[in-house]
């Protein structure tokens, strides 16, 4: 039952996220290239996005605890770190320079482009390098 | 390449995709963050975290099928660069993404309506860097 759950979950999220626009690339470098081909669509996917999610959150958060596990899992650092600046600036570099993020490239999976899985394989590269560095640079702290 | 302005369409997919992260957090108790969801497939270690990642993949994916089974059409999707800048994108999405923790579902729609301090620093963050590569990209390298 909780992976039917969770499957429909899926299912609602990449119907929104084909709908909305945010599946096609050049829609979503559109949204950025504001001194060309501007197109602010994308804005309006952000704003109905955080509306519910606002509101939903907050209607769901009266509960004891979820429908099919025990606790709600919610991350609660408020640390500004290196890490997570350098982080986000790298990932609008990358976005910026593909025009998927994973939240749309994986839905987009589903229309069979090569270049979708292209671009996941290459995104799991970065997942690699990553946790290679960040191990290495333990390494040498410790 | 113009796209068309669709508020109406991209608003309404928005509503969509906000009900997917409350549905998740409802049933799961969790944040719906694409980033995490894909690196727990291949990096988490217990077997139960693994299958309802994979039931949440295997739903998105399905997605276009349904919406052509549903209207007869794949939804629009145009690729407007090179499949060098493809992975080379790629690469960097998942290095920007781990290392700060989110991208545009986990940080943007779900942390903003946390109103997370690090999703406020993150948004912004990584909006302004997508706009500026775009930019740069476009106007001064005309790719």
């Amino acid at each position: 039952m909780k992976l039917i759950y969770a499957a429909v979950t899926g299912l609602v999220f990449g119907i929104g996220i084909a709908i909305s626009g945010m599946i096609d690339p050049a829609k979503v470098l559109n949204f950025f290239d504001v001194m060309g081909t501007w197109d602010p669509s994308l804005a309006f996917v952000m704003a109905g996005a955080v509306s519910i999610t606002f509101v939903g959150y907050r209607l769901v958060w009266r509960r004891a605890a979820p429908l099919f596990t025990s606790t709600f899992q919610v991350p609660a650092s408020t640390i500004i770190d290196r890490q997570l600046v350098l982080g986000s600036a790298l990932f609008g570099v990358g976005w910026g320079i593909a025009g998927f993020c994973p939240g749309a490239a994986i839905p987009a999976l589903g229309t069979g482009r090569w270049e979708v899985a292209l671009f996941l394989v290459a995104v799991f590269g970065g997942f690699v390098l990553r946790r290679i560095a960040t191990t290495r640079f333990m390494e040498k702290a410790a | 390449m113009e796209t068309a302005f669709t508020p109406f369409t991209s608003f309404g997919g928005g509503l969509l995709i906000g009900l997917a992260a409350v549905l998740l957090m409802l049933g799961l108790g969790r944040i719906l963050g694409a980033t995490g969801i894909m690196s727990g497939l291949v990096f988490s270690d217990a077997s139960d975290e693994m299958a309802w990642r994979l039931a949440m993949v295997a739903g998105m994916v399905l997605a276009p099928g349904a919406i052509f089974v549903a209207t007869g059409a794949m939804p629009a999707l145009t690729i407007p660069v090179s499949p060098a800048m493809i992975v080379i994108g790629g690469v960097i999405v998942g290095i920007g993404a781990s290392l700060g923790s989110g991208c545009t579902s986990g940080h943007g729609v779900c942390g903003l309506s946390r109103l997370s301090l690090r999703s406020i620093v993150a948004v912004p963050t990584f909006m302004a860097t997508a706009a500026l590569t775009v930019f740069v990209a476009r106007h001064v390298f005309g790719v």
